[in-house]
């Protein structure tokens, strides 16, 4: 699987997607790309055609509203065909705008931030009471550590030593109203993850060797969950939009659509 | 006289036997939930989440996308306030199978006063879709209502209360989810109640039969899927209702009631139960009486409509 050349697909279906309703969230979509695509490709332990049995790995994308990139990701994994993108946000549609448990290949609905990580910590649960080895991966953004109730699973997770629990944290530094630092200071986020109880791996969200890596090393770590802080790029792979927080929630108009595409290097 | 809260415990164990599933999850208050109960037995499926109620309903949904059955209990006052939106957002909107029991709901938590005292439960509970609502009139009853809930698939929501009430059911009567029941005929009047007020209700049609006054008394067990069936019918044959909850009038049973009532055989309904206002610290049933949640108060109510 060559993983670079299904991540910029996988970047085209996000924009498509957006600029087909018109409506969505293309900046932290693109950001968080080449993890989904390193997790769902090459280390999850799922099958699209087993999809309800529960014998295999879970993953919550509690960030939410990043659906253009989780239904990109599913649809090329195999969970439904690619054409259902260009329905995504419409009234008649399967994708809604955010995660739908039901929509093949989701585990869990989300879109209020902060939940998906709490409920992650019950599936790793409920996977360490059957005394399996597979694991729980969760996508969270970085403004999202501002909710409460992330950190009461944070605490959990340790209290529970959820060693098959790992979370990625998309960090672009954007949030709504702009950087995280303006609007609510989450720094230093790795050192409160770690006084939480949690190990804590750096790495360049980019980068499949820094994920591999990274992924390989928390399997390793005992008694601990593991937080992948992922430096990232909010709208990674389209000029226009790189480190602008205005492209959190903005559909693409036409002109830049075309623009957004040709950079990527083909259609849809 | 026993607690509806020690039902839940004693019916927890048994289930824990029965089923391997399920999960049994508190919020740093299983001495007073009795979820400990379940504790003692099955200390591996029993998990504490401390006083973090919203993460309790999370860690729930998510046990509960691995294929347990989780039960979720604290008091009705966080587990319904506190986490309501993770209620909404990641139990109901999924349709997870998570059982929502809360203990101390209402105005008998007593000497804790206001902050603890839930009088919107019932209300939050029931106006969240795929959520069925249960509140049990007594300690057998609840066992019911317990194993009820682990019958159905999807979320659900068992109020129970702090103190110890009346037997007035019993340990093999019949009980039909969505079913209410007929404690007592009557054809000048219709009491409708629930949980705690049940017996309240029995009592009260015993000082109206003293006075000539015949009144119909109901249980409703299950406030969602609601037994419109049984109130319209007695709206019909009986013409005047009176509602009476532990719980505030503004959108409990008497909401519930006057609304199906309103539409589809509109009588009189005369709501009992806290108007507008929190409760306050005191004894329990100093407390019942205070606010009107009282057979006097009842019967009082009830010969005022009779005119």
């Amino acid at each position: 699987m060559d993983l670079e050349k299904m991540a910029n697909r996988i970047r085209r279906d996000i924009i498509h997607a957006v600029y087909s309703a018109q409506s969505g969230h293309p900046g932290g979509s693109l950001s968080g790309v080449e993890i989904l695509t390193y997790l769902f490709f090459e280390e999850m332990k799922i099958d699209p055609k087993e999809s309800k049995k529960k014998e295999r790995d879970f993953f919550v994308m509690s960030k939410g509203h990043a659906t253009p990139l989780y239904y990109s990701v599913l649809s090329e994994r195999g969970y439904f065909e690619r054409e259902l993108l260009e329905g995504f946000r419409k009234i008649d549609s399967i994708l809604q705008g955010h995660p739908v448990r039901g929509i093949p290949g989701v585990d869990m609905s989300t879109g209020s931030l902060g939940q998906g990580i709490s409920t992650a910590v019950g599936m790793a649960l409920s996977q360490k009471l059957d005394k399996s080895n597979y694991q729980t991966y969760v996508l969270m953004g970085d403004g999202e550590a501002n909710e409460g109730i992330v950190w009461e699973a944070l605490m959990s997770a340790a209290h529970y030593k959820l060693d098959n629990l790992t979370v990625f944290m998309d960090h672009n530094g954007l949030q709504i109203d702009g950087k995280n630092e303006d609007v609510m200071n989450i720094e230093p986020i790795g050192d409160k993850f770690r006084a939480f109880g949690w190990e804590v791996i750096n790495i360049d969200g980019h980068s499949f060797k820094e994920i591999k890596e990274a992924i390989d090393k928390a399997k390793t770590i005992k008694e601990k969950p593991t937080l992948i802080l992922a430096k990232t790029i909010k709208g990674k792979g389209v000029s226009f939009m790189e480190n602008d927080y205005n492209w959190h929630g903005k559909a693409p108009n036409e002109e830049e659509y075309k623009k957004a595409m040709k950079e990527l290097g083909g259609g849809f | 006289m026993r607690a509806t809260r020690e039902a839940y415990g004693e019916t927890l164990v048994e289930l824990g036997h029965e089923n391997k599933d399920i999960v049994v999850l508190d919020a740093d208050l299983s001495g007073s939930t009795k979820s400990g109960d379940f504790k003692k037995v099955f200390p591996e499926r029993f998990f504490n989440v401390g006083i973090a109620e919203q993460n309790l309903v999370g860690i729930s949904a998510g046990l509960s996308v691995g294929g347990k059955i989780p039960f979720a209990s604290t008091f009705a006052m966080f587990l319904t306030g506190r986490a309501f939106e993770i209620i909404r957002n990641s139990v109901c909107y999924p349709n997870l199978n998570v059982k929502l029991c809360a203990t101390h709901a209402g105005l008998t938590v007593g000497e804790d006063g206001a902050s603890h005292q839930a009088l919107e439960d019932i209300a939050l509970m029931r106006v969240l879709p795929n959520m069925t609502v249960f509140s049990p009139s007594d300690f057998y009853e609840t066992k019911k209502c317990i194993r009820a809930a682990l019958d159905i698939e999807g979320p659900v929501y068992v109020r129970m209360g702090r103190g110890k009430t009346p037997i007035i059911t019993g340990e093999d009567y019949e009980f039909t989810i969505g079913k209410g029941i007929t404690m007592r005929d009557g054809k000048d009047l219709t009491i409708i109640a629930t949980g705690v007020m049940v017996s309240k209700a029995i009592e009260a049609a015993k000082i109206l039969e003293k006075e000539g006054i015949s009144a119909r008394v109901i249980n409703i067990h299950t406030i969602k899927p609601l037994d419109e069936d049984i109130i319209i019918k007695a709206a019909k044959e009986t013409g005047k209702i009176i509602t009476a909850e532990e719980h505030s009038i503004h959108g409990g049973l008497g909401s519930v009631v006057a609304e199906v009532v309103s539409e589809r055989c509109p009588v009189m309904v005369r709501k009992i139960g806290v108007d507008d206002k929190f409760g306050k610290s005191g004894d329990g049933s100093l407390l019942l009486k205070e606010y009107g949640l009282s057979a006097e108060n009842i019967a009082k109510i009830a010969k005022e409509m009779e005119g």
